[in-house]
């Protein structure tokens, strides 16, 4: 698995396109604009959705255009008022609450089993491996209902601790897998000079390791936000108290309460609810898209 | 003995300890825990009784809904995956001919798999298949008559299609990863010896992706079997209309969740684990035959 992507130096398209100008000039301006359609289809629908959280609610589903013909900041008002007796306010700090722990407990767990993983040898390593490697391909509904059981007798229900203990016990296996890929690309020589100037495993791990492996970390903390921001099963399954709700719950809540009357708010909370992964997507889009090309998670 | 395997071991255990629980409490302990429980019934007040096959029985003999869901999730996935990749590997092919601007549009043809499994675009989907949604506004230009897509039976299901196959950009964005990998002199050799753009999307480029598409059939395979938030907010959190849209997986949560039936959906879940396992087995087997490692 490699970890970079190359890109053509910037020299060689320039002798490319300077070469065969003439006959290509055309063709590629007909392939500029094909892209620029197909890229229109893909968006419109949350550019409308986006536009149609400006618009009253009368006028949403008269319109099929992007600008709206009369604009509002209502439904954004009226939506953050959420629902069951609490705002989106509450929302927001609980879905900030469950994803943060979660980042720091895959970053925590992972990285020290996949230090082990790829510099330590131990009894039963590769049989180990195997275990953690194949766990990453297992359907979570095997383990969900006793799972489920086990939390519930702990009388975890209704608690974040169901979503957010796990990911200090590192069942997100596949992030072990990036990391000990990441790691084993780092040089052996600096583990060994620092083992010469008296390390221990734990020196090294936390002054030599860890800082290199920032990039594995960075991807992984970039993969549980968007995965965990997204999740609905299992916060579902856990929380059914409003107060703990997270905007994915809540929206749901939302769609329950109000039908299908307040589409304006619901799409004003649908948007906000994207922006966040939003933010985190333009911040950090070229990590995220080598992250993809190189690892293939989503 | 014990001494010695304490001293070998005892960094790594220090290391390993939080994956070493997790794998053991909350991975193969309930794995084990359902496999027992599928051949029980339980409600999770009383304490489990022995039924020994009768769920499986059941579920392949007498449930008509279990049928279903089988039937509406192998179309899901047999339709919409290959539909998914084939998008993402043309729209990488022309990417890849060296157009103007190819990180921007990367980025954009990206953005529906970052948002697609979000509720929020499950909520959206569902307004613009509905009667007064954008789809029909766009086809009555057309002069389409309208239909109300979601809940009309015979198209609930490919507005799910439509909605997985629109997340097309993350293979994609391993494809175009992979078609850089392709040393250009293969394709300079192949011209010279005059072969087409066919031949050589048939002969170079397809052999020497194939892991990457093998790659990408079985990640997208699996996770479409157990995809659950869209079928569940688009069909109305019951499968409907008329079960159009029960998933497998929406399927084992009515079972386990609304009807506390948790041996009953064990079962579905040990099912679901031994079919995803075929397929993923099959596909391995099959790859010996058309994926080619570079050695």
């Amino acid at each position: 698995m490699q970890r970079t992507v190359q890109y053509e130096p910037a020299e060689k398209k320039i002798l490319v396109s300077t070469k065969e100008k003439k006959p290509f000039r055309y063709k590629s301006t007909v392939k500029f604009i094909l892209l620029v359609l197909g890229a229109l289809v893909m968006v419109y629908p949350l550019l409308w959705m986006l536009s149609s959280s400006f618009k009253p609610n009368t006028i949403i589903f008269r319109e099929l255009g992007l600008y709206p013909s009369e604009w509002t900041l209502e439904n954004y008002t009226n939506g953050w008022q959420g629902t069951s007796g609490f705002t989106f306010t509450t929302f927001f700090k609980n879905s900030f609450i469950v994803v943060g722990l979660s980042i720091v407990g895959v970053v925590f767990s992972s990285s020290l089993a996949a230090y082990a993983f790829a510099r330590l040898k131990f009894s039963f390593q590769k049989v180990l491996f195997a275990i953690m490697f194949g766990s990453i391909m297992l359907p979570h509904h095997v383990v969900l209902i006793p799972q489920y059981i086990f939390f519930n007798n702990l009388g975890w229900v209704d608690t974040f601790l169901p979503l957010i203990a796990p990911k200090f016990l590192a069942t997100d296996a596949f992030f072990i897998f990036l990391m000990v890929q990441f790691i084993r690309g780092i040089p052996k020589e600096l583990d060994e000079a620092a083992v010469v100037d008296g390390c221990g495993h734990i020196q090294i791990f936390g002054r030599i390791i860890l800082p290199l492996m920032l990039p594995a970390i960075v991807t992984s903390a970039i993969f549980t936000f968007i995965w965990t921001w997204n999740d609905f099963f299992s916060q579902f399954i856990y929380l059914s108290n409003p107060k703990l709700w997270t905007v994915t719950l809540a929206l749901r809540g939302f769609l329950d309460s109000m039908g299908e009357s307040m589409w304006g708010a619901m799409f004003a909370m649908s948007i906000l609810s994207l922006v966040p992964i939003f933010i985190f997507f333009i911040a950090f889009q070229k990590m995220l898209i080598e992250g993809i090309a190189t690892t293939g998670i989503k | 003995m014990l001494l010695k395997f304490w001293d070998k071991n005892k960094i790594a255990l220090l290391f390993l300890t939080p994956w070493l629980i997790g794998i053991t409490a909350l991975g193969i302990v309930p794995m084990m825990a359902s496999l027992y429980l599928s051949f029980t019934e339980y409600d999770m007040f009383k304490a489990p009784t022995w039924v020994g096959l009768e769920n499986y029985k059941e579920l392949f003999i007498a449930d008509d809904r279990f049928t279903q869901s089988m039937k509406v999730t192998f179309q899901y996935v047999f339709i919409g995956v290959p539909l998914q990749l084939i998008m993402a590997f043309c729209l990488a092919l022309f990417l890849n001919t060296g157009v103007k601007g190819i990180s921007g549009f990367r980025a954009i043809y990206y953005v529906p798999s970052l948002l697609g499994p979000s509720l929020a675009i499950a909520i959206l989907w569902r307004q613009i298949f509905g009667m007064d949604g954008i789809v029909n506004k766009f086809l009555a230009l057309f002069g389409i008559t309208p239909n109300s897509w979601i809940s009309d039976p015979e198209t609930t299901l490919y507005t799910l299609i439509i909605l997985l196959v629109w997340q097309f950009g993350s293979p994609m964005v391993i494809f175009l990863a992979g078609l850089k990998q392709i040393p250009k002199d293969l394709y300079e050799a192949a011209s010279i010896d005059g072969a087409g753009p066919f031949t050589r999307l048939f002969k170079i480029t397809i052999p020497m992706l194939s892991p990457i598409i093998f790659f990408n059939l079985v990640m997208q395979l699996i996770g479409a079997f157990q995809a659950f938030t869209p079928a569940y907010i688009i069909g109305g959190q019951t499968g409907g209309p008329l079960d159009s849209t029960l998933f497998y997986t929406l399927y084992l949560y009515i079972k386990a969740f609304t009807e506390f039936q948790m041996g009953y959906a064990s079962a579905m879940a040990w099912i679901l684990l031994i079919i995803i396992a075929t397929f993923t087995g099959i596909l391995f087997a099959v790859s010996k035959k058309w994926v080619h490692y570079e050695s």
